[in-house]
Order: C-alpha cells, then sequence, then structure tokens
C-alpha cells in the first residue's frame, strides 16, 4: 500500500503549539524552588496566552483577506470564523488567570498544574474551534473536558468543589458517550468523518437515511450537553457551585464558547441539508433553555448559583440566533460570545473578591450595602450586571440586540418574542443584587472583612469594564469583525 | 460472514445497556464501568462499518477513543478516591451537598 505524507504547514498551529508548550513550561518550572515564590507561574501562562493572541490577531498563517488556509490533510482550518472564536477563547483564559493568582495563594492551590490545565483546556477549545474533521473536533473536545474535570475537583480538600468534580465527570462522559455514538453513525452512513465529505455525501445521496437521521440526533444531545442547554442542563448549577469561583467564570465563557463553535460549524457546515429537522429542535431548546434558566434563577439566593442559572439562559438566548443560521446570526453569536466572556468573568471576579477565603461569602446577604463601602466595586458588578440583562449602553444589549433582529429577519418572529419576554424576567434576579448593594444599608451586627484588590485581580476588572463599555457604545467595528467571520464559512 | 445489521443491533443494545445502567445505577464506579460499555459499543460500530465500508477512518478514530477513554479513566477514578478519602462513599445518592 502506498502510503501519502502530507505536506505538513506547522504555520497554521503556530497558536496552539505556543499555548502547549507554556502548558508543559509551567508544569515543569514549579519544580525548581525559587526564592520569588510561585507567583511568577500565573505570569508565564499570562505571557503564553498574550503571544498567542497576538499570533491569532495578526492571521499568522492565514491568507490575505482572510481566505480559509487547510492544512494536515484538509483536518485543519485557519479562517476568520476560528480565530474570532480563538481569540475569545485566549481573551477568557487570559482574565482567569489574571483572576485567578490572588484566589490560588488563599486556597494554597497556587501550583503549575492549575496554570497548565487551563492552559491544556485552551487548547482543546482551540482545536474545536480549527478542527475541519469529527476526528479533531472530538480530541480537542476530550482535550478541554478532560482538563476541566480536574479543575473543576483542585480544591481537594473541598467537599463541594470533589462532588462538582465528580458530578461534571460522570455526565461529561456520559455525554461524549452519546456524541462519539452520533459520530459513528455519521460515519456510518457517509463513510467519512470529514465534515465537507459529508455534507458532500448527504447532498448526492441518501437524504432520510434513518441512521443519518438518528447520528444527527445524538451529535445534537452530546452537544446539548456541553453548552448546557435543557433539558440536558442539570449537571451546570451543581458544577459552577462547587467548582473554584475563577474556574466557574471560565467555565462558563471559554468552554461555552467553544462547544458553540464546533457546534456551529458541524451543524452548518457538515448537516446543511438536514436543516429542516434541526432548525425545528433547536427551536425548542432555545425557548426551553432560556425560560428554565430565567425562572429557576429568580429564586436563588447563591449568587454564584444563580450566574449558573443566568448562564444556562445566555446559552438559550444564543441558540435563538443558531435558529436562524444565516450569515447575521452566526455574526451575532460571535459577537454575543465575546461580550459575554467580558460580562460573565467580570461579575465572577467581583463575586472571587466578595466571597474571601474559602469562597464563604457567595449569598446576597453579602452583599448588602457594597456601594456604601466599595462604590467603586459595586459600580463595576452594576455594570456587569446590567450588561447580562441587556440594558443599554453595554455589551450585552448590543448583543441581544443583534440576536434578536437575526431571529426577526429569518422569520423567527415567536422565538424573538420568548426571548424578550425571557429578558423581562431575568431583570428581576439581576436587579436584587443591585438593590442589596444600593438601597440596603450595611448591617452592622454581621462583621465585613475589608476587600482585598491585588494589581492583577484590578487589571482584570478593568479589562472587563472596558470591554463591556467599549462593545456597548462602539459595537460597528467588532460586528463587521464578527460578519467577516462568517464570510470564510 | 455476519451481516452489518447484527453488529450495529449489538452495538446499540450495548449502548442502552450501559445508558440504563448510568441512570439506575447508584455506586460512582459502576456508573463510570456503563460509561465505558457505552464507548465500547461506539468502538464496536465504528470497527464495524469501517470493515464493510472499506475504509480505515473508523479504525483510527477507534484508537483515538481508546486512548481518550484511557485518559478519561486515570482522570475520573482520581475523582473518585478523592472523593471517598473525603466523605467515605461513592454512592452518589449521599453526595448531595448542593441542592436547589
Amino acid at each position: 500500500m502506498e502510503i501519502l505524507i502530507p505536506t505538513i504547514k506547522l504555520a497554521t498551529i503556530y497558536p496552539e503549539i505556543i499555548i502547549t508548550t507554556f502548558a508543559i513550561l509551567v508544569l515543569l518550572l514549579q519544580v525548581f524552588p525559587t526564592v520569588i515564590g510561585k507567583d511568577y507561574l500565573g505570569y508565564t501562562s499570562l505571557a503564553g496566552v498574550i503571544l498567542a493572541a497576538i499570533i491569532t490577531g495578526q492571521g499568522g498563517a492565514s491568507g490575505e483577506g482572510g481566505e480559509a488556509i487547510y492544512s494536515f490533510s484538509n483536518m485543519w482550518v485557519v479562517d476568520n470564523y476560528s480565530r474570532f472564536f480563538k481569540l475569545i477563547f485566549l481573551l477568557g483564559t487570559g482574565l482567569t488567570i489574571l483572576i485567578s493568582i490572588k484566589y490560588t495563594k488563599d486556597e494554597g492551590i497556587n501550583n503549575g498544574e492549575y496554570y497548565s490545565l487551563l492552559l491544556f483546556a485552551t487548547a482543546g477549545m482551540m482545536l474545536m474551534a480549527g478542527g475541519t474533521d469529527l476526528i479533531v473536533i472530538f480530541l480537542g473536545l476530550e482535550l478541554m473536558s478532560i482538563s476541566l474535570y480536574v479543575l473543576a475537583g483542585y480544591v481537594r480538600k473541598r467537599l463541594i468543589s470533589n462532588e462538582s468534580a465528580l458530578k461534571y465527570f460522570l455526565l461529561g462522559s456520559f455525554a461524549t458517550g452519546f456524541l462519539l455514538y452520533g459520530i459513528a453513525l455519521l460515519y456510518g452512513a457517509t463513510g467519512t468523518t470529514s465534515l465537507k465529505g459529508i455534507s458532500g455525501f448527504i447532498s448526492e445521496a441518501s437524504f432520510g437515511s434513518p441512521i443519518l437521521i438518528m447520528g444527527m440526533l445524538l451529535l445534537l444531545i452530546g452537544f446539548g450537553f456541553k453548552i448546557a442547554a435543557v433539558p440536558f442542563h442539570m449537571w451546570t448549577p451543581d458544577v459552577y457551585e462547587g467548582a473554584p469561583s475563577p474556574i466557574t467564570a471560565f467555565m462558563s465563557a471559554g468552554p461555552k464558547a467553544a462547544a458553540f463553535a464546533a457546534f456551529l460549524r458541524v451543524f452548518i457546515e457538515a448537516l446543511p441539508s438536514l436543516q429542516g429537522i434541526w432548525v425545528d429542535i433547536i427551536w425548542v431548546l432555545a425557548a426551553l433553555t432560556m425560560t428554565i434558566g430565567n425562572v429557576i434563577a429568580l429564586v436563588q439566593d447563591n449568587v454564584k448559583r444563580m450566574l449558573a442559572y443566568s448562564s444556562i439562559a445566555h446559552a438559550g438566548y444564543v441558540l435563538v440566533a443558531f435558529v436562524s443560521t444565516d450569515k447575521l446570526g452566526v455574526a451575532s453569536i460571535l459577537y454575543y460570545m465575546l461580550a459575554y466572556t467580558f460580562m460573565n468573568i467580570g461579575a465572577f471576579a467581583i463575586v472571587i473578591i466578595i466571597g474571601g477565603k474559602g469562597e464563604e461569602k457567595i449569598n446576597l446577604k453579602d452583599y448588602t450595602g457594597l456601594a456604601y463601602r466599595y462604590p467603586l466595586t459595586a459600580a463595576a458588578m452594576c455594570l456587569f450586571l446590567l450588561s447580562l440583562t441587556g440594558i443599554p449602553p453595554t455589551a450585552g444589549f448590543m448583543g441581544k440586540l443583534y440576536i434578536f433582529s437575526a431571529a426577526i429577519k429569518s422569520g423567527y418572529v415567536g422565538l424573538a418574542t420568548i426571548a424578550v419576554l425571557n429578558s423581562v424576567i431575568s431583570v428581576y434576579y439581576y436587579m436584587k443584587i443591585i438593590l442589596a448593594m444600593y438601597m440596603k444599608e450595611p448591617e452592622s451586627s454581621v462583621q465585613h472583612s475589608p476587600l482585598v484588590f491585588t494589581p492583577a485581580m484590578i487589571i482584570a476588572l478593568g479589562l472587563a469594564v472596558y470591554g463591556v463599555l467599549r462593545m456597548g457604545i462602539f459595537p460597528s467595528a467588532y460586528i463587521s469583525m464578527a460578519q467577516q467571520s462568517y464570510l470564510s464559512f | 460472514m455476519v451481516p452489518l445489521n447484527h453488529y450495529l443491533i449489538l452495538s446499540a443494545v450495548l449502548f442502552s445497556i450501559g445508558a440504563v445502567g448510568v441512570f439506575t445505577r447508584r455506586n460512582a464506579l459502576i456508573i463510570y464501568m456503563c460509561i465505558e460499555l457505552m464507548l465500547n459499543a461506539v468502538n464496536l460500530t465504528f470497527i464495524a462499518f469501517s470493515k464493510f465500508l472499506n475504509n480505515m477512518d473508523g479504525h483510527i478514530f477507534t484508537f483515538m477513543v481508546m486512548t481518550v477513554a484511557a485518559a478519561e479513566a486515570a482522570v475520573g477514578l482520581a475523582i473518585i478516591i478523592s472523593m471517598f478519602r473525603n466523605k467515605e462513599t461513592v454512592n452518589v445518592d449521599e453526595i448531595n451537598l448542593m441542592k436547589g
């Protein structure tokens, strides 16, 4: 048998190589004891993230004008779509590292493995965004998930962290089973695992083959778990509540965006012929996800858990844009994921600051009167919450505007109405926090320890505030970037 | 030769046994074994299709799945052990600190 060795364009995976190298470097560095402690581990990994972001941003190996470059036997692509998503992941990872530095010291988990796993998870997410073959997408997904299972349980001595990891692990690998079975059936029906090959095969023959439909449904279930769409969301609140707060922030931004990146690419690029079937299913998922996420969030007192339900609801809004599947829909998903990364990690940064050592202050009552003690912190939290609600002039408002208009333009007025009603419901629980911060006097009976702000945390908050305002007030640059990203599909 | 359908039915049955097991068993280790059963059912599907389509992609995918399953086992057992150290149980019904 003749074996062909494909030409390898290493330049197309420079950002991934950098991230992986730094992940290994951080792991090795911590072995050597130094006089300056272990603080530099976080900053070293941050340097890796920034380097990878610069190369991704410059286009690295992508062609002139964002033309897609295929490499590794057409299993890997660098196009504007994957680059946009990679920048979102790197931004999420960078912010997570900044908000982790003090937290890991407080909890005694300031080890190289922590940052190393974060970087490996990032590499996995980047593989998911750039893979054009189900093998690559699957490997990326698992690299991300396995790193996250460990990170969720990273505070070994804390029982809820253990519980969070166990639940995430069991349900995550259960979902992987469904995803894989879906891939296996798609492979059986079409004889290939490449996305282009699958769509080419389906458009020529065997449109309604039951194996194909089964495969698509199983894939939908698998991705549904990863993006935490109702009814596959059961793991989300527990995992998010139990995991260390910086990891919760990370999980709600990067990995969710990565799951959406792969979800979109697989369904729009490989299965456009079955659109008639999956659009209806996603319609129902979107409506359920938004409504159930928002309604259950109403009764939460634990802010972290409330943000977990809110993150479910936000996945629902993104699914609304998914339903319209056209250029505007995809562009609004890209825009929304970027905005969501800023506002959600920002909100979690404040949760970490207020939570203090051991994450003991994460209930609503710990926020009462915050505005009297720390007006700037309260103002930042207020901004993030307004953005999550979708009130101008914030990034969240523009994101929702684009999503709803994409849905209406494609004729899904009913779904857009449900989404708007859900935004109204969500005002209640976001406002609960704002009211507690501004309208209630600080309880004098409770002893408040002073909040600690480190430079890294301030930089992260500053970046998040800047991002939320900038994307809300001058959205056109970002939306045109997002629209160009769709062109290259 | 055994026809393709027999393999597919066998793997579908194995997958279903695994999936039902995940919902009905209460021991975290047994749940994990059920998940492994599901993954192996998928491997069987891949190999059967690969053989009948005369295409090596399925074989390669199976190797990937086995590798990933091994990595998952390492992480998963570590998580179960750290749970056991803190709580001295692996019964998922008793692991319920978070509610609501």
